[in-house]
């Protein structure tokens, strides 16, 4: 028998199956903007509302140009992270309180359940007259979106935790906070991955809303802009460029998770 | 004076509905560097009185001396125990696991760390200490295991049933290599099995418990014969089938 061979045709197999679907994809994009851009010239579609990929370039070039995308870019880059790793990090500080003190998180179990049934976003108006219409605000509202799912997915994660290791430390008379360090939260890394997968999408809900409700800067104010001068090729500049660095800013998650996981 | 004085245990397992009583009137004694076991069916007890030997809980009542002294929660780690299943923590490589103990009060580094890792090469684990735990057989990660109980150096050893989630030949070699690391270094062990050869391979003195609630039913001491073999060897000797066949009906009698 030839192993080698038939192995050979396996990697074969396998890359033009790989191929085929790369083919697609590409399809798709192609397509999708091809399409737009045909049905936006022929006027099938509102060219006014829907604008065109070539208009939507040109304007693109051009705020490149003068200065004001990078600047809008930046400020919603710079709130959208900081309110993800603020998110995140007060929702796993707060999850390890609820491990630490059992009796704690019996007693604050229904108010989670309500914080985490209630729609975040509508609490904006009052985040602003407390912080004020500027960074402070914007980036609590990306932050907020996702502390209680966060407190809550890890917390679970964290009781999940095979009670035998906790055994194994108690055995070697550790603290507790020693099995913490040692047990509980490397054991629940792959469970707090996942939900920054999560909280990259729900801090640009956040941020975004959050720069609705401001309307000063960012992307998310350029969208309410374009929106009020009936500016749509704005509109939809604006949602390409988010829609670009949240794929960057999943990708940036997914690369931690492969360095950060080896098993 | 016994090493170990177990006085009068008694525990009871509470909740809403009910109140089990696991273990009731257990007093026994064991002297240093002596090997025994508890044998008995699952669910007499023997988990329960191991982990209320390690200080993981107390009991309901009763007193636990080692050299005279009360146990206070372990705290000077004069107790090594070995669970079923290895418990070695995926994320760490198999010299971090080992030296898991001695990082906890501070002393994995300098003579300590180099003695431990030569606990490693005593187990035959000798160049695994960079590799993870899932990159090792059961038996080796048992054996590591086993390394990384002893690295604390505990004066008695408890063994809750560290065999019986290996295959039949890994079982029979670890049961020597458990045996004879433990004779060389002259630790006082107790190992709880549910496996009657076992137990006679492997012990000097046998507490055979039955259930309902778990108390010792009987005691056997294994015959000088059996005693000094390793316990592969053991299993061959005369004496062994009439000691195995002594318990099995005493076992038997317990079922009704
Ligand atoms: N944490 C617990 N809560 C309530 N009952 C328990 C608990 N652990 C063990 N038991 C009960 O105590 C008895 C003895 O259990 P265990 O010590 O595990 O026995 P063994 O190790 O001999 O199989 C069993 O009936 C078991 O159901
Ligand atoms: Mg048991």
């Amino acid at each position: 028998m030839n192993i080698e061979q038939l192995h050979n045709q396996y990697k074969t197999s396998l890359k033009k199956e790989n191929r085929l679907i790369r083919f697609y994809q590409i399809l798709i994009f192609i397509v999708f903007f091809s399409s737009w851009e045909l049905l936006s010239r022929k006027e099938l579609i509102d060219p006014l509302i829907f604008s065109s990929p070539t208009k939507v370039w040109h304007l693109f070039i051009q705020k490149l140009g003068d200065g004001t995308l990078l600047s809008h870019s930046g400020v919603t880059l710079f709130e959208t992270v900081l309110g993800f790793i603020i998110g995140t990090l007060l929702g796993t500080i707060l999850a390890s309180l609820l491990w630490w003190s059992p009796r704690l998180s019996k007693i604050l179990d229904p108010y989670l359940v309500i914080l985490n049934a209630m729609p975040k976003v509508a609490l904006g108006p009052i985040i602003i007259v407390a912080f004020g219409p500027g960074f402070p605000s914007i980036i609590s509202m990306g932050a907020i979106i996702s502390i209680i799912i966060t407190t809550i997915v890890v917390y679970t994660a964290f009781r999940e935790v095979d009670p035998n290791y906790l055994k194994v430390l108690q055995t070697f008379g550790a603290t507790r906070t020693q099995a913490f360090r040692e047990a509980i939260l490397p054991a629940s890394f792959p469970t707090i991955i996942s939900t920054l997968k999560v909280n990259v999408g729900l801090s640009w809900v956040g941020v975004i809303v959050g720069e609705f409700l401001v309307s000063a800067k960012g992307l998310g104010y350029l969208i309410i802009y374009g929106f009020q001068v009936f500016n749509f090729t704005l509109v939809m500049l604006a949602l390409m460029i988010i829609a670009v660095f949240a794929t960057i800013m999943y990708q940036l998650v997914e690369l931690l998770e492969r360095k950060l996981i080896k098993d | 004076m016994s090493f170990l004085k177990i006085q009068d245990i008694h525990h009871t397992y509470f909740s809403n509905q009910t109140a089990a009583t696991a273990l009731a009137d257990i007093s026994l004694d064991i002297e240093k560097g002596e090997f025994v076991s508890f044998l008995g069916p699952s669910g007499c007890g023997k988990t329960t009185l191991l982990s209320i030997i390690a200080g993981l809980f107390p009991p309901t009542s009763g007193k636990i001396l080692l050299e005279n002294k009360p146990l206070k929660a372990n705290s000077d780690l004069s107790i090594g125990y070995m669970l079923q299943q290895d418990y070695l923590f995926p994320w760490k490589t198999i010299e971090e696991n080992i030296l898991l103990g001695l990082k906890l009060i501070k002393k994995d580094e300098g003579l300590e760390r180099i003695k431990t890792l030569k606990l490693l090469s005593d187990v035959g684990l000798g160049d695994t200490g960079k590799l993870y735990p899932r990159e090792l057989s059961g038996g080796m990660r048992q054996r590591a295991a086993l390394a990384r109980t002893l690295a604390v150096d505990p004066k008695i050893l408890l063994l809750d049933e560290p065999f019986s989630a290996l295959d039949y030949q890994t079982k029979l070699k670890l049961e020597d290599l458990v045996f004879e690391t433990l004779k060389s270094f002259g630790k006082t062990a107790v190992l709880v099995t549910h496996d009657i050869g076992e137990a006679i391979a492997m012990s000097d003195r046998i507490f055979l418990f039955s259930a309902n609630p778990g108390s010792v039913h009987k005691t056997f001491m294994v015959p000088d014969e059996l005693r000094e073999l390793t316990p592969f060897h053991a299993r061959n000797h005369p004496q062994y089938p009439m000691l195995f066949q002594t318990i099995w009906k005493e076992l038997e009698s317990l079922e009704y």
